[in-house]
């Protein structure tokens, strides 16, 4: 049995829908006698048989859409097909039908004998597709084996080529190179020709340019060092995660100064056993009664539902630098802890992370992401969503400037903080409401018991 | 002040309110002053070759349509319902006569000797150019549309300045009239008095574009506008389009430069096997454009001249059967090309550009893995 498989039938169409089958299982037909009418998203179109035969099954039923190279018919072999398909006698049909006969017994037989006699036949191959291979349907390609080989010119190639261009003769170049040389300063007398019959190209005089100004090394040898990394786990997890964030929310950021001098004091007043608060702790302290005054920044965007989720619970993720690259920790129960107690876990966890020991529990769930990027000395930066979530917080580095304080300029610790949001589930407002909640705790702790 | 523009001079075109024809549709013989002096030499031998042509020519372009649905070919454009305006031209030119062609010209290529397998492998994709065209006096197709008549015009300056006698075809359509390029070649061919004949065949459409809608005149009062002497010629009439043939290369050869001929057929089919004609055109005129079938119009002449028409069909269908084999046959033997053969032919020497392409090229396939069995790897799976 052989398989006619659907072809491109305009210039790069994907599929076609079969419209009406002209002929049924058993039918035996000629060759370029209408089997099949498919409709392409160019035209309705009549397929003619390939070949003399009689037809064995048909892969597709009327409506249903097929894809180019799919089978859409199979055809029992009959006899010497195609040596003159039009006149073909009854009595070689008759004998035909016989032959046919003995492999048409069941469904599995008939599969079996096409695997047998499929390595001997033609396959069919589509023009513009090429061979369909076996499970994929494209080429399968080795893993990274291509490597792209540094050009070197020819220049730096050849051997102190012929002696023919010696010889007091002017060197042979067209105009352009001349002139390309000029400008460059290179003299041509002493370049090599690598064109036709020793004829200088560009090539040659752009190399030999090279060759005389990075003095020293080994002309070409520099041109092209990258090296390629492969984009492998943690690295193409972020990368996968930041894409799909950057590529599905519309994120805007608000960002502040604020003077922390007397909240910093208090912190690293020893409490108990000599421990202090950290100001990342303080920060998601501040962050708890905010986020309760502002609900929408601890809430999704649920695209699917066509909802905004608001959480129950503020489930705080720090963002970690680890080895590996970077991971976001959820801090358990932020709620009910104290500075102190959060100092701990955030420190515990952070450890935990750089071991590259977090549990997949403690690696999701959280709802609102803070990440400390002071620790690494810059001011502040606009982060960016971690996806499924509504807010991110950065923290820039603690630094003494001059800062108005009391009406008079003087040496203060100020922070910068800059939350980004998800501009579908709050607006300028809200997002500065929830910043400014966040900062007047940090600048004045007290203002927790007045408002 | 010298103003050269006056009104299309009407003295140049014939055919303008009818098209000439010597057939009429029922296959009776229709006198024409112009034509008949060139159909002297007509008997049924002549008659039966040009029937014969005809049907093999459809049969060829049936299966080559057929070729198309099955896969083995990318595209084809259908020549059916302009068999006689083709084999017309071909049967009243010497074989030394130059022909410039789109690519709906498979007739005018069968008749010049071009072998299946030239004929297919461009639109199999097995070649950038089917054949040799010095080796039937016949460049190959050009896609561009109207593209080839600056070449035909140039070849024929060309066999002018060398006192040769032969003159060059350019053959296209209706929608070419609407490119520069074919303006530009007319202006240059009556500028020059190129021996070269304009051969268009009006089959009412450029592509899905009526021709009413690109030409306001008929086509054939365009070359008047360059002092281009013009015939409009019914060209579903195999006997006019030869006669119209004659009269036009003999015009040409003695050297009174260009001559145009509009030859008035219809596409029955599709533009190519990617176009779906009913969108733009209905079965009404389909059926009147059938009804004016070429093939049938000979074959009813024939019949009143009382040939044995059976006879004749019969040996239609054994040359359309002997071409049609040969042709299926060529198609599914035509070999594939190498995939680096595509640098071959660009350049005639070695370009370093093109060098490295080619080694980026070898490298790309040689990271093809073979098809194995156990070839079964996942990418990225350490970290």
């Amino acid at each position: 049995m052989s398989d006619f498989r659907l072809p491109d039938l305009g210039e790069g169409l994907t599929e076609a829908t079969i419209v009406a089958w002209q002929v049924a299982v058993g039918d035996e037909v000629t060759l370029n006698q209408p089997l099949v009418e498919v409709e392409t998203a160019k035209a309705l179109v009549e397929l003619p048989s390939p070949r003399a035969g009689r037809v064995s099954v048909l892969h597709a039923a009327e409506g249903e859409t097929l894809a180019v190279g799919s089978p859409l018919i199979g055809f029992e072999e009959v006899g010497a097909v195609g040596a003159d398909p039009a006149g073909e006698s009854p009595a070689d049909a008759g004998a035909a039908d016989a032959e046919a006969a003995d492999d048409s017994a069941t469904d599995t037989t008939r599969r079996a004998s096409s695997t047998k006699s499929a390595a001997p036949q033609r396959q069919q191959v589509l023009v513009g597709y090429g061979p369909v291979l076996p499970g994929t349907g494209r080429p399968r390609r080795r893993p990274r084996s291509f490597q792209t080989e540094p050009y070197i010119g020819r220049a730096a190639q050849a051997v102190s080529g012929s002696a023919e261009a010696a010889a007091g003769e002017t060197p042979k170049a067209l105009p352009p190179v001349r002139r390309r040389a000029r400008d460059l300063g290179v003299d041509l007398t002493a370049v090599h020709g690598s064109g036709p019959g020793g004829r200088i190209l560009r090539t040659d005089v752009e190399a030999c340019a090279r060759s005389t100004t990075s003095a020293g090394t080994r002309p070409g040898a520099s041109t092209r060092s990258s090296t390629r990394v492969p984009v492998t786990g943690l690295r193409r997890e972020t990368a996968r995660a930041m894409t799909d964030s950057a590529f599905t929310a519309p994120q805007a950021s608000v960002h502040t100064t604020i003077d922390v001098t007397d909240t910093l004091e208090r912190l690293r007043h020893p409490a108990r056993r000599g421990r202090k608060t950290s100001f990342l702790a303080a920060v998601c302290q501040a962050i708890l009664p905010a986020a309760a005054r502002t609900p929408s920044a601890n809430a999704r965007y649920d695209t699917e539902a066509g909802e905004i989720e608001h959480f129950a619970r503020v489930a705080l993720g720090i963002a970690v630098a680890t080895e590996r690259g970077l991971v976001v920790a959820t801090v358990p129960d932020a709620e009910e802890a104290d500075g102190l107690t959060l100092t701990e876990r955030i420190t515990a966890l952070v450890a935990t992370a750089r071991e590259g020991a977090l549990t997949p529990a403690e690696l999701t769930g959280s709802t609102l992401t803070v990440t400390n990027v002071g620790v690494f000395g810059v001011e502040g930066g606009v982060p960016i969503l971690n996806p499924g979530q509504s807010t991110i917080l950065a923290i820039g580095a603690l630094r003494t400037q001059p800062w108005e304080h009391r009406g008079e300029i003087a040496l203060r610790t100020v922070v910068t903080l800059t939350l980004s949001f998800d501009h579908r589930v709050l607006d300028g407002a809200e997002a500065s409401r929830f910043l400014m909640d966040v900062a007047d705790v940090l600048s004045d702790p007290a203002i927790l018991l007045t408002r | 002040m010298l103003t050269t523009t006056s009104a299309p001079d009407h003295d140049l075109v014939a055919g303008l309110v009818q098209p000439l024809y010597v057939l009429a549709e029922d296959g009776t013989r229709h006198p024409d002053p112009t034509l008949d002096p060139l159909l002297r030499d007509v008997d049924e031998e002549l008659l039966t070759g040009l029937f014969l042509d005809m049907a093999v020519i459809r049969a060829l372009d049936d299966e080559a349509v057929a070729l198309q649905r099955q896969g083995e070919l990318g595209l084809w454009p259908p020549l059916r319902g302009q068999e006689a305006a083709q084999i017309g031209l071909a049967r009243a030119l010497p074989s030394t006569d130059f022909f410039f062609t789109s690519y709906r010209e498979n007739g005018l290529a069968w008749c010049r000797g071009v072998s299946p397998g030239e004929m297919l492998s461009v639109w199999r994709g097995t070649t950038l150019s089917g054949w040799d065209p010095f080796a039937h006096h016949m460049a190959t197709p050009q896609v561009i549309i109207g593209a080839q008549a600056h070449h035909a015009v140039g070849y024929a300056m060309a066999t002018k300045a060398q006192g040769k006698d032969d003159i060059a075809v350019a053959c296209f359509g209706d929608g070419a009239l609407s490119q520069g390029d074919l303006n530009e070649a007319m202006v240059f061919a009556a500028s020059f008095r190129a021996p070269v004949l304009f051969f268009c065949q009006n089959n009412q459409y450029a592509i899905s574009e009526p021709v009413a809608l690109q030409a306001t005149v008929p086509i054939a009062l365009r070359p008047t506008g360059f002092g281009i002497p013009s015939l409009r010629v019914d060209g579903n009439d195999v006997l006019a389009m030869r006669a119209v043939s004659l009269f036009a290369a003999r015009h040409i050869r003695s050297g009174k430069g260009p001559m145009f001929i509009e030859a008035v057929t219809y596409r029955l089919g599709p533009h190519t096997t990617s176009d779906d004609p009913t969108r733009y055109r209905d079965e009404e005129e389909l059926e009147s454009w059938r009804r004016r079938c070429p093939i049938a119009r000979l074959e009813r002449h024939l019949e009143q001249l009382g040939t044995d028409v059976e006879q004749l069909r019969a040996e239609a269908k054994r040359r359309s059967l002997e071409a049609t084999t040969a042709l299926r046959e060529a198609v599914t033997t035509l070999p594939e090309p190498a995939p680096e053969s595509l640098f071959e032919n660009v350049l005639s020497t070695e370009h370093p550009g093109l060098v490295r392409q080619r080694e980026q090229f070898r490298a790309f396939r040689n990271s093809l893995a073979p098809e194995q069995a156990d070839g079964q790897q996942t990418e990225g799976s350490s970290a």
